[in-house]
Order: structure tokens, then sequence, then C-alpha cells
């Protein structure tokens, strides 16, 4: 297909763009393949608007007489407004956009197209290897193993080609395990705590259907992570009635018969079409100006954003407690593992372990559990908040777990190697990108796509010098320590960096940065001049010292 | 000074509300000024320090197998759960609390043995710090319209303005007095500030007594005199603080508002913020849900709506941002006011100032404004505050509304205030305690007449010497910013979890971002100085130092890997991160000066 057949009218003038907090500009609109670009024919002041057209959400046309109008809502919650001159133009323009935006293959999205103009100093796709991971791991201890069992994508269609598994377990109980897990998601290692030997493990719902069904293998599985005598906990992210409906589908849950050691709770975690509902109206309520203060308190409380965000962080905090209080092993899961187990594991890890805190460790955390863990990113974020499709696989997982982030992040501020720009950065690339890393729906379609072949990573970029400079918290200090979060209601706040960007000047709180940065990086800079000075008084004194004694 | 110890209680349990951690057991003082609690159980000894003065309610509940449980309500928000063993105990502590927390005289207060030791003449130069004098002739008063007159001298206009008050030139005595017979209780029209830019004027006052139909000349006269005294624009705004409704109320009691027919070229309107009462209650389900044990957030969240609160400073800021713009835009002079001008009036005034003039948000600036348009105007503080047992419907949370516009505007402005949000908690703080002077009594004249000036202290000096911990690391000066405009939309307003939870620790950051800065900024000038004193040193012995420039990263790496860490530096390293639930610091004082010795 030619993107040309799609763009009937590729240029239009007199074309006025409108954005809260920033005057009217008038200037040539463009559209290309994959972007929108809008430039200000302005001398003294050019400015241009790039748009991925994969970052519009939804599109609006009116129109005054021959005046029309566009209202593009994106993916990243930003809403412009163009107002186009012609009625044929407009209409072109907005059909244009449509068809540009919704393209349905993959291939024809612009990772594809997208030619860096910066040097690759480190192949992103290649950055974060499992097997690197595994050898930290063997450093501390030797019970785990790297398994190859799913290399082809046959035991298990969503998993990674290698994953870790107890040294105990072989590849053949594997293959009994994965038949006995919904989508073979076989329990597989997610976090190993250094300090006392605990494991995190993540999998899908075990398939006991009604009549109970048992698999040996399994539970050896899960047994192995146990230290002897040492109980276990399964967090199964779905309340109890949910778990035990499932039996009639087919799934189920660990029951204690089978399971003696293990301890089970029921943490529940909102999922899917609530999830979305929540976004969409969080973000209606944002957009409205015309609310009074109880509107908008009783629209921020009915949209639920904030409840799910306090369960989410409640569910990491209980299985971070398991395994650092009460040195558990622990296991999570919902149905298919791919949504809301992921969510508790990374989360956990980030209040347990430092490294990530860390941008790599941070980078690593979300190849490892969300991109090689199977989280279906293409079809979670193919819409945000705007659309008004009602499929059924949309949901902001991912950025529910990137705000309980910065929840974490607002209440240790010093602990966090990365600043807020660059979660804001990951949703937005989760969501429309020029890089391949989220495109496709685990690591069986990506080898499929060929994307580390025919894609640039976005951590090839992000791992820059340059551009990570961007993304440094001035305040960081490594922080060996658990960190625990409250989730009292009073401690958790609206994420204003991604609902209120677009509508609220961002001047003052850019130059509090600014200053703050400002602060602690001439405070460095001062104390390395003081050491400076010092070695070189102390190598001068003892130069002087030996002269003396050569006299 | 030692303080007399009234009464010792021990195993006394001090309760967190939040934590599950086990219940702290200790010993519980009370002094003639304070509750002390010292806990026993900690590693490290920790104490609470309550002043009597704070506590605004103590309450018996049942019994608990633990004991008998204590609750201690205080008006800095501070709730202490004691549980204390035996029931005698358990009513001598709530008995003598019942009278400490109340006192009937003035001469009880804190202020009035409070010693710091301090001589009479620092005292003294104490309360000559704020010289509103000075603030007037920052604006450029007295000058062609406006002066400052001692017509008050003897309280004959007003009894609830100070002496000296700053009205038109152009108003004679004559219309001075003749206004103030038709304003309630005598606030008539006087300047609040002078936006020096355009001559437009913002003053202040209390309603008219007109009724249904009655008017005054001289009032007629004194608006137009504040009209002309602004030539730059035709007409002047009259603003009235309440509802229509209540306003409308008041008429039939011989208030009310101005008829715009009277007065020539006004522009007449009404910004309904509510009166104390609704405050009152409006802080009361505000301190509810704050008080909710493991509430959802649906919970908080329609909790925080059903109270109002956010909505009432919503309403607050709104008529400051409405009258800094027809001061500063439409070159308007405004008359405000709302029933009596001490309540409303006062906090619109004050914000409308803070916006307009960056003078106010320094410190010393603050404190100029909280004596202008708080202490001198006759905002009733000893009524609003409870100082002494009284009318507590006369009770309120006026200045909290004000303190609390500011910190949502710090929110937005974060580096357009020369003080931190610790300076607003100071203050708040010292408008309950007692302990100095400025807040007590409703007025001028009966501060004069309690001997304030000669008995107590004024607040300020004390509060400036804390400058370096109180400050805001992020200020960019006096001249980075003129008037603010904040965005006034419901989003823009936030919960202010560090005053009406301040003394829940656990719900805070764990990490200090303020501290952490402040930390850098105190270290700076012992950084420079050993820098500048090590270049001194090494010309001597080197010759020209290499230019190992210190922006080098380099130069840091090797820094980092040097054998021994300088003393110095381990010195003023930056504070310690206390970290999650080790968190452990309790002491709460209330005030800069301590007794300690019990």
């Amino acid at each position: 297909m030619e993107f040309a057949e799609l763009i009937k009218t590729p240029r239009a003038d007199n074309v006025v763009l409108h954005r809260p907090f920033h005057l009217a500009v008038e200037g040539t609109l463009c559209l290309t393949g994959h972007h929108l670009i809008f430039s200000s024919r302005r001398q003294d002041n050019a400015e241009e608007l790039w748009l991925l057209h994969s970052n519009i959400d939804s599109i609006d046309k009116r129109f005054v007489g021959s005046l029309g109008t566009i209202v593009i809502k994106c993916k990243d919650l930003r809403i412009i407004q163009l107002d186009i001159p012609g009625m044929e133009e407009c209409l072109n323009i907005a059909s244009s956009i449509e068809a540009l935006s919704t393209l349905d293959s993959v291939t024809l999205m612009y990772p594809f197209f997208y030619r860096p103009m910066f040097e690759v100093l480190e192949d992103g796709w290649s950055s974060f290897l499992l097997e690197q991971e595994f050898e930290l791991l063997s450093s501390v201890t030797n019970e785990w193993r790297l398994s190859c069992v799913n290399k082809e994508f046959s035991v298990c269609p969503s998993y990674p080609p290698v994953v870790i598994v107890p040294k105990s377990i072989d590849d053949d109980a594997l293959r009994k395990v994965a038949l006995f897990r919904h989508g073979g998601r076989f329990p597989v290692l997610s976090y190993y705590h250094k300090k006392n030997g605990m494991a995190m493990l993540r999998s899908s719902q075990p398939l006991t259907g009604t009549n109970g069904r048992r698999c040996k293998e399994d539970e050896k599985l899960v047994n192995a992570t146990l230290r002897s005598g040492r109980r276990g906990f399964v967090i199964d992210t779905r309340p109890l009635t949910v778990a035990q409906q499932a039996r009639a589908k087919g799934g189920g849950f660990e029951q204690e018969v089978h399971y003696p050691q293990w301890r089970r709770i029921h943490k529940y975690i909102e999922r899917f079409n609530i999830l979305q509902e929540s976004f969409i109206k969080l973000v209606e309520a944002c957009n409205d100006q015309s609310h009074n203060m109880d509107r908008w308190l009783s629209k921020l409380e009915a949209s639920n954003w904030l409840t799910h965000i306090k369960e989410l962080l409640t569910a990491a905090c209980l299985a971070a407690q398991c395994i650092d209080r009460e040195g558990a092993s622990v296991l999570v899961h919902g149905s298919e593992g791919t949504d809301s187990t992921l969510q508790v594991t990374s989360l956990a890890q980030i209040i347990l372990d430092p490294r990530c805190r860390t941008i790599r460790g941070f980078e690593a955390l979300i190849v490892r559990e969300w991109l090689q863990a199977g989280h279906p990113f293409q079809q979670r974020c193919a819409q945000s908040a705007y659309s008004n499709s009602k499929q059924k696989w949309e949901a902001p997982v991912f950025l529910l777990f990137l705000e309980c982030v910065w929840q974490i992040h607002r209440q240790f501020p010093c602990s966090f190697e990365f600043n807020e720009q660059f979660l804001i950065m990951l949703f937005e690339h989760a969501y429309a990108s020029q890089f391949g890393t989220f495109l496709g729906n685990n690591e069986n379609e990506r080898a499929k796509l060929k994307l580390p072949q025919k894609t640039m990573s976005l951590w090839s970029w992000v791992n820059r010098p340059e551009e990570l400079s961007r993304f440094q918290n001035p305040l960081y200090e490594a922080n060996s320590l658990v960190i625990w979060p409250s989730v009292a209601p009073q401690s958790l706040q609206l994420w204003e960096g991604v609902f209120l960007r677009w509508n609220r000047p961002s001047r003052f709180l850019e130059e509090a940065e600014e200053e703050r940065i400002h602060i602690i990086k001439y405070n460095k800079e001062l104390q390395a001049r003081v050491n400076t000075l010092r070695r070189r008084l102390a190598q001068l004194q003892a130069q002087d010292g030996e002269v003396q004694e050569e006299q | 000074f030692h303080a007399v110890l009234l009464l010792q209680v021990e195993n006394v349990k001090l309760l967190d509300r939040y934590a599950n951690r086990k219940a702290a057991s200790g010993t519980l003082y009370l002094t003639a000024t304070h509750l002390i609690y010292v806990d026993a159980s900690a590693e490290v000894r920790k104490e609470t320090w309550i002043l009597h003065h704070h506590i605004s309610s103590v309450e018996k509940l049942p019994l608990t197998t633990a004991g008998y449980p204590l609750l201690i309500h205080c008006k800095n928000f501070h709730v202490a759960h004691f549980v204390i063993g035996q029931e005698r105990d358990c009513h001598d502590v709530f008995t003598s609390l019942l009278k400490l927390s109340q006192p009937v005289k003035p001469e009880e207060l804190y202020a009035f043995s409070y010693n710091p030791k301090m001589s009479k003449e620092n005292r003294e130069m104490g309360w000559k710090l704020i010289d509103l004098r000075l603030d007037y002739q920052r604006m450029g008063i007295p000058n062609d319209s406006w002066e400052i007159t001692d017509l008050n001298k003897d309280y004959e206009v007003c009894s609830t303005y100070p002496p000296e008050i700053v009205v038109p030139r152009a108003a004679t005595k004559a219309v001075v007095m003749g206004s103030s017979r038709f304003r309630s209780r005598g606030r008539i029209p006087v300047l609040s500030y002078l936006y020096k830019e355009n001559n437009a004027a913002l003053c202040r006052c209390s309603q008219p007594l007109a009724g249904f139909s009655a008017r005054c000349l001289e009032d007629e006269q004194m608006l137009q005199a504040i009209r002309e005294a602004n030539p730059g624009c035709p007409f002047m705004y009259v603003v009235d603080t309440r509802p229509k409704l209540n306003a409308m109320a008041n008429r039939a009691a011989g208030k009310g508002y101005e008829n715009e027919d009277n007065y020539e070229n006004i522009r007449f309107k009404f910004i309904g913020i509510e009166n104390i009462h609704v405050m009152r209650s409006s802080l009361q389900k505000l301190l509810e849900v704050c008080e909710m044990k493991s509430p959802s957030m649906s919970d908080f969240l329609t909790g925080l709506e059903n109270s109002g609160w956010l909505r009432h400073i919503k309403a607050v800021m709104d008529a400051g941002v409405f009258l800094a713009k027809a001061v500063k835009e439409e070159r308007a002079s405004v008359l405000v006011h709302c029933s009596d001008g001490w309540d409303r009036t006062a906090q619109v005034c004050s914000l409308a100032s803070l916006l307009l003039d960056p003078f106010y948000r320094t410190f010393k600036g603050f404190m100029v404004l909280i004596e202008k348009e708080w202490i001198a105007m006759g905002h009733k503080f000893s009524h609003r505050c409870g100082h002494l047992d009284g009318d507590p419907k006369e009770v309120s949370p006026v200045f909290t509304q004000f303190v609390e516009c500011v910190w949502q505007l710090m929110q937005q402005f974060p580096c357009s205030f020369e003080f931190s949000e610790r300076f607003l908690l100071e203050i708040h703080d010292h408008v309950y305690s007692c302990q100095f002077g400025n807040f007590l009594g409703t007025c001028h004249k009966e501060r004069e007449e309690l001997r304030i000036f000669e008995k107590t202290h004024s607040l300020w000096p004390f509060l400036l010497q804390r400058k370096q911990e109180l400050r805001n690391p992020l200020y960019r000066g006096f001249t980075a910013y003129k008037e603010l405009q904040p965005n006034t939309l419901p989003f823009s307003f936030q919960f202010w979890c560090g005053m009406y939870n301040r003394f829940d620790k656990g719900m805070h950051p764990k990490q200090c971002v303020l501290d952490q800065l402040l930390g850098c900024l105190s270290q700076k000038v012992t950084l420079e100085d050993n820098a500048s004193h090590l270049e001194n040193k090494l010309p001597i012995l080197d010759g020209p130092l290499p230019s190992e420039g210190c922006t080098s990263p380099k130069a840091g790496a090797a820094a980092a890997q040097a054998p021994t860490p300088p003393e110095d530096c381990a010195e003023g390293a930056a504070p310690v991160l206390s970290n999650g639930p080790s968190l452990g610091h309790q002491k709460h004082k209330e005030s800069p000066a301590q007794p300690r010795d019990l």
C-alpha cells in the first residue's frame, strides 16, 4: 500500500493552530505517511510541530461556513485544534489523518520507516538479556537454572525463549506444568531477594477446573522455591468469587489440599475495561474546565483512578512484605498473568530492589517484567483516553504501573536515579513511538516481525549520554534499603505531570526544577573543587617533606 | 527558667493512629505551660510536647483493655491519643488539662510569663521591627492623594482600628467622622494597599448602615474621594465579599450594602465567601476526614468534597485574584468589605496585596502584611482562635484559610516566596500558642490595654533568627516575579497534608527535598570558604594553580577516589535521609525556646 493514496491533500496553507496556554499561530500544514507537520510562517520565531499519526487517538471535524476545524486528541492526552480554510481541504485532511492514524498493519508503522539521525552507541535490542540477569543471580545462588524449553515459543507463546526456573525442575516437567497453567504460563522466577534468599514467582492461573485437577509437577515446581519448613504466599489478584467462577471455564486457583505449604491471599486488582473507563473518566474530568470545586472532586472520585492506584500499591506492598518481612516466597498470578500480575511483581521490585530504582535497572525491569513477560502492549495501548471505539483489549495497565512508580518516587524523591520526565517519556513511547520496542504483544510476535533487525530500540536512543542527562534526578543518592510507600489517601496525588500536563502553564514548575538542579549541581562542583584542592595540597606537602628529608 | 511540675503520671501509652506499630509507653508530665510525654520504650529518648494553649479539646473515651483513653485535639491539628493505666490518674490529667487549656483571664496567657532571657532593650527593639509607616512610605504615602492621619488616636473614629489610618487627602475630618457613623462599628474606608504603578488603591471597610433606603452624604463623599485619588480610572469597584443573600438579610437589620444609585461611578459586585460559622463547620468536617482510620480513596475524596473546605479556599483565592486583576489590569481602585470587615475582608485584601507586590512574599514583607491587614486592622485573633474560655461560635479558621491560600500559591509558584511552608506553619502555630504578644486581644486598643508592648515579646525577631531553616531554597529573589496570576481552576488546589495531617509523619514523603536543598545551601558557604582558603594556601607552595576546572566531571570522579574523605566535607555532609518505617523522630516542639528542666 502506498501512503500517497491516503493523502489527498498533502499540504494546506493559512492553517491556524490552537493550543491551550499558547497564542494561536498561523502556518502551513503538511501530511506525510507518518507525520502531521505544522510550521508557522512567522519569520521571527518559526515553530514546527511534528505529530506522529500513531499518536492520534481521535479526531473531530466541524464547519463554520467554509472554514473547517479539526480537533485532534492525542494518546499523550494533548488536544490541539487546527482551523483549515476550504471545506474540501479540511475534509481531505481529516480523512487522511483518520486513515493514517488507524493503520491496521504493524509493519506499516513508523518504526519500520524511521532512520535514526544519531549514532548508535549500544544496540538496545541486546542491552537487557535474561542471560545477563541469570549471571548476576548465579553469583549469589545456584538454586536456579536458565531453561530454553520455550525457544520455539511452543510451550508458552507469550513467554520469551529463555526463562529462569528452579534448578530441580527439568524441561519435561515444565512442559507438563505449562499444560496446567492458562496460556502455558508456568511459574517462573520474577525476582530473587538476595537479602534473605526468598523468591517471587509469577504465572497464570492453574487450570484446575470444576473437578479440581491437579498437577504434581506444578506443586513440585512451586515448592522447590520454599525453604524447608517455611510457608509461601500465593497472591491472587482476583477476588475469591472471581477465582471460583473461573473454575467453570477451566481455570481456578491453588487449592490448600494440594498446596499445603502455601497460603493464598486474594488481593483484588481491577482490570481491562474497568480501568479503561476509569482512565477515560479521569481525563474527561481533567479536561473540563467548567467544573466547580465540588464537581471536580466528585468526578475525580467517581473516576476511581486513585482507588486503583491505592489498591495496586497496596498489593505490591503486600507482596514485598511477604518477601522481606515474613521471609516467605511468593507466587503472584491473576487469570492470564499478563497484566495485574506484572503490575504487582514489578512494583514489588521497585520497593525491594535498589537496582530497579536506577535508570538502567528500571529499563531492565521493564524489559524483563513487561516486554519479555508478555504484556500485550500493542493491544493495551492501541487507544488512549479519547477513543470512542469500545474494543475490550485496551487498558492503561502500564500507565497505572508508571503512575505507581511516580507515587513512590514522590515519597522517596532521593531514591530514584531517574526523574518524572523519564516516566512520562515511557508513557508516551508505549502509546506511540518511532522505536520498535513497544510494538507487538510478546517476544514471539516481535521475533516474527523481526523488530530487532528492522526497527530501532528505544533503549539505543535513551541510553545515549545526551538523552540520559535529561532524565537524571539531581537528588539521587543510592539507597540500598527497602522503601515502603504510604498508601493513605492523603499520601497519594493525582499525577499532574501526565493528566494536567496540557491544562496548566508549566513555566513556574519548570523553573523550580531548574533551580533544584542548579543548587545540587553547584554543591557537587564545590565539593569536588575542595577535594581536588585538598589532594593537591597534600601532595605538595608530601613532596615538600621528601625534599626536606633529602636535605 | 524551671517549669513547675504540676503532675506526673507513669505508664502512659501514646497510640499511633496510623502505623500499626506497638504503642509507645512512657511518662506524662504536666507543667504550667506544656504537656510533655516522654517515651520510655524507644531506644532514643523521644519527647512529645503539647502546649496547653494549643489544646482545643480533651475527651475521655470508654475504658479499653489497655486502660483509660484520653483523646487530645490541638488547634495545630495535632491529635494525641493517650491511654492511662489508672482511672484516677486519667481523671486528674483530664481536669487539669481542661483548666490549663482554657484560661479565663488574659493575664494567664503564656505570653505574660514567657521569658526568653532577653534584655529590655532587645525586647523593645523587637516590637519596633515591623513599622507600618515604612510600608506606606514604600507605596509612596503620604503623597498628593493619600495621607496618614492620626484622627483615630483616641479611637473616636473606630475603636477597632489603629490610631493611624490612611485616608484620601480629599476626605475632611467631617467626611471621615460622618462616614464612620454610617459604617458598621465605625470601620470607615481606609487604604490597604496602593499599587504605585497606576495609583489604583485597595481599600477596606465594614458594611454600610444602609438598611433599605438610608444614605450618608459623607460616606458618598468618602468613596468619591477614593475614586478621585485614582484619576486614571473613571470608576471604582465596591466589592462585598459576602454571598448576596447574606448581604440582603443584613438590610433588615439596618445594615447591608451600597446602593449603586447613591454612589457616583461605582461598580458594585458580590463575591460569595461564606461566613465564619460555615467555615468553622467546614473545617470540622475536614478534620473528621483527616482523622478517619484507614479510609478508602473514595471515603477520603467524598469526605473532602462534602467538607466544602477546598471550595471555600477557592472562593477566597478567586476573590483575591479578582481584586488584584481589577487593580492591575483595569487600573481601578477597589473598596472591599464584608460585614464587619475584619474576617473575609482581611483575607482577600492581604491575598491581593501578596499577588500584586513581591515584597509581601519576603520574610519581612509577610510579617508586615500580617501586622497590617490582620493585627492592626482588628482581626479578632483572640475570639477566632479561642485564646480564652469564651463563645465557641466566635471561633473560626479565618486566618488558617489565608495561610492555606498562601501555601496553594507556593505550589503554583515554587520560586516566588522567600520562605517555605515551615514559616507558614510556624506562624500558624504561634497564632494559637499565645507565647508572643502579637496575636493577643482583638484590636490595637485592647492590646494597649493589655500592655502587651511592655509585658510580652514580639514573635517576628524570633522567626527572623531562624531564617536559615525557614527559607525557601528555590527563591529566585525579589525581582524575579512581579504580580502572580494563579490558576484557580479546581484542579489547581491540593489537599494540604502538611497542615491538616502534619503530625502524621507516616503520610508524608519519607525523604525531604526541602531539607536536602537547605543542606546544600548551608554547605555552600563552608565549601566556598574552604575552596578560597585552600586556593590561597596553594600558590605559596606551588605557584599558580593548574586549571583543574571545577565543572569537569573528572574532578568529581577523582575526588570520589580520594582515600580519606576530608573532615570538613563529612561535617557539612547533606542531611542523612531517613528511610521508610525506620523513620522515628516524633519530637514535636511548639516553641523556639523550650523550658528544658522538668
